[in-house]
């Protein structure tokens, strides 16, 4: 029978991970793309972390993905903060208009 | 017990910003007292941490604190203390005084300490995002101008991106060393390729936040678009703390893999030099090319780690310091550009500067020569300690190509010299400048000045630290 191990949960980790990267450098509409895919990309740090602290037997990994789970609501939190400010003041928030600052 | 005598520092101020968080609540316009009030927290701080001159390791071996990491804290105190003086008056005419803005500072000094004396993966990420995340406000604080926020969506969105990086580094090495503890890494190898794998993230991560070439990108937008005094920060204070990181990184758990991780710091810090020399060359704002100016910089402290000797780490802690003192002095100068409360930041606006400004002038053409690299003022001394260190492993390709971006680098300052000493001039700048930016320009330009002197009253500090 098909036996999930490690591996398979470290290639979805990979996977998800090299979606979030991509998703920052290839889009070109939207910042809250953006923000999304630096959630998958911390997500996909948690579900490694969990997945060798289940294969390894040992607990620190879970703890340390309650700690990212916290930093991550508080990233996001002031990463949207920063997008509304930043929306009031170019009244746009397309990720190719904002090229003021270059040289 | 525990012994949080030594942590006492850190102690201190978490909970002074909270103290400071509630005053600034309930007292009304309380911004002024509470800038004066993060002074004297950052001063108490030092004062203690300089008391606690011990080793010692707490919580289960997570936080460690060592000759090398009380250094580090002190020169972070001490910088912060100077950044905040100098500041103090753009923040008040750019209507930046709020409460907020020195208690951000105040959380991301907490932030960059309890990185500098982490001994532990996860006490290390969590005192990075406290510093990132202070850092993304603090970018970000002019919010009605679009250049300060479109630079704080930019620091945020990479440094972000950085971190994720990071983690994924650190996932990797606790899933095949079994351990998130410094030390313990480097007991555990159970699957090599694993391990150097995340630690090359890391090292990505770190890279990051050093603003070394190829991970440079934010910091010209970040430098030109948030605040100056906000800029101030940014050239200084993450730099150090991020630089000590890769130090006890590379040179804790990762010393076994010396063969490895050289490689990539070599060609962080060669291109780092030549990207940050070539760059600049074009560049009209200040603040962008001091920006390019820091890059370079950091590419030749970088240098330093590339030996594997104590010799190394401590001419690239020379250096860091030298470089601190150097971007002290440059921006009090930048903020003493300043008509009718408006401030000046472009190269330009230098024009003529010696024929009605001779003092800031001087003070000006010390700076860009000791950045430059010019004897016999304190940069030189700082590029000659680092190079020594690098020939004496005989790497001479490092060191000539250092020595080639310096020249190069030599251009765009001395340009700057002649737009200030032989060009039309211009209308006076206001002279009537508060204590703090006279006192950290005068401090800094004699340090410089005089460093040749007695190399010692910086050395002795630091001679004395031995990381392996």
């Amino acid at each position: 029978m098909f036996e999930i191990g490690l591996g398979h949960y470290l290639t979805l980790g990979a996977i998800i991970f090299t979606i979030g990267v991509v998703g920052i450098f290839l889009n070109r509409k939207n910042i809250i793309v953006i923000l999304m895919s630096i959630e998958l990309i911390l997500l996909a740090v948690n579900i490694n972390l969990v997945s060798f602290s289940i294969f390894i037997n040992d607990l620190t990994g879970q703890i340390f993905t309650l700690f990212i789970l916290t930093v991550a609501a508080a990233e996001a939190a002031i990463g949207l903060a920063i997008i509304v400010v930043y929306y009031r003041n170019s009244g746009t928030i397309r990720v190719e208009e904002i090229d003021r600052l270059k040289g | 017990m525990i012994n949080l005598y030594f942590i006492l520092p850190e102690i201190f101020i978490s909970l002074s910003i909270m103290v400071l968080l509630i005053i600034g609540v309930f007292k009304n316009s309380s911004s002024k007292l509470i800038y004066t009030f993060s002074y004297l927290v950052v001063i108490i701080s030092l004062a203690i941490n300089v008391n606690i001159s011990d080793n010692f390791s707490l919580f289960n071996n997570s936080y460690l604190i060592d000759d090398f990491s009380s250094f580090i804290k002190s020169i972070i105190f001490i910088t912060a203390f100077f950044v905040m003086l100098c500041s103090y008056n753009y923040v008040k005419i750019g209507n930046f005084l709020k409460i907020e803005y020195p208690i951000l500072i105040l959380c991301s000094l907490l932030g960059m300490i309890v990185m500098v004396s982490s001994n532990d993966l996860i006490v290390f990420y969590i005192g990075l995002e406290l510093q990132s995340l202070a850092l993304y406000v603090l970018a970000a604080f002019n919010r009605d101008n679009l250049l300060s926020s479109e630079s704080g969506l930019k620091y945020f969105v990479l440094s972000a991106l950085s971190s994720g990086l990071l983690l994924y580094g650190c996932s990797l090495i606790y899933g095949f060393s079994n351990t998130t503890n410094f030390e313990e890494i480097s007991r555990n190898f159970s699957f090599e390729y694993g391990v150097i794998f995340g630690m090359v993230f890391v090292l990505v991560g770190l890279a990051f936040k050093v603003s070394a070439v190829p991970f440079h990108m934010w910091a010209p937008d970040v430098y030109q678009g948030s605040p100056t005094s906000v800029t101030v920060l940014f050239a200084m204070l993450p730099k150090i703390a991020a630089l000590t990181v890769i130090i006890k990184f590379l040179y804790g758990p990762f010393l076994n893999l010396f063969s490895e991780w050289q490689i990539i710091i070599i060609f962080l810090s060669i291109a780092s030099m030549i990207l940050g020399a070539v760059a600049a060359i074009g560049q009209k704002n200040l603040k962008r090319l001091i920006a390019y100016s820091s890059i370079s910089h950091m590419g030749y402290a970088l240098a330093g780690l590339t030996t594997g000797t104590n010799d190394g780490i401590q001419s690239t802690l020379i250096y860091l310091t030298i470089y601190l003192i150097m971007n002290l002095a440059f921006f009090s100068c930048l903020l003493m550009l300043k008509r009718d409360d408006i401030y000046y930041e472009n190269v330009q606006d230098l024009s003529g500067l010696s024929k009605k400004h001779p003092i800031l002038a001087f003070c000006f053409l010390i700076v860009l020569f000791s950045l430059a690299g010019i004897p016999p003022l304190a940069g030189f001394f700082a590029k000659f300690y680092v190079f020594m260190a690098v020939i004496k492993e005989e790497m001479f390709f490092l060191a000539i190509v250092g020595l080639l971006t310096t020249v190069i680098a030599a251009f765009y300052y001395l340009r700057i010299i002649k737009v200030i000493y032989f060009d039309q001039e211009k209308e006076r700048f206001d002279t009537n400048f508060n204590f703090g930016v006279k006192f950290s320009l005068a401090f800094s330009t004699i340090l410089i000045l005089l460093y040749f002197i007695n190399p010692n009253i910086i050395n002795q500090f630091i001679l004395s630290i031995s990381v392996i």
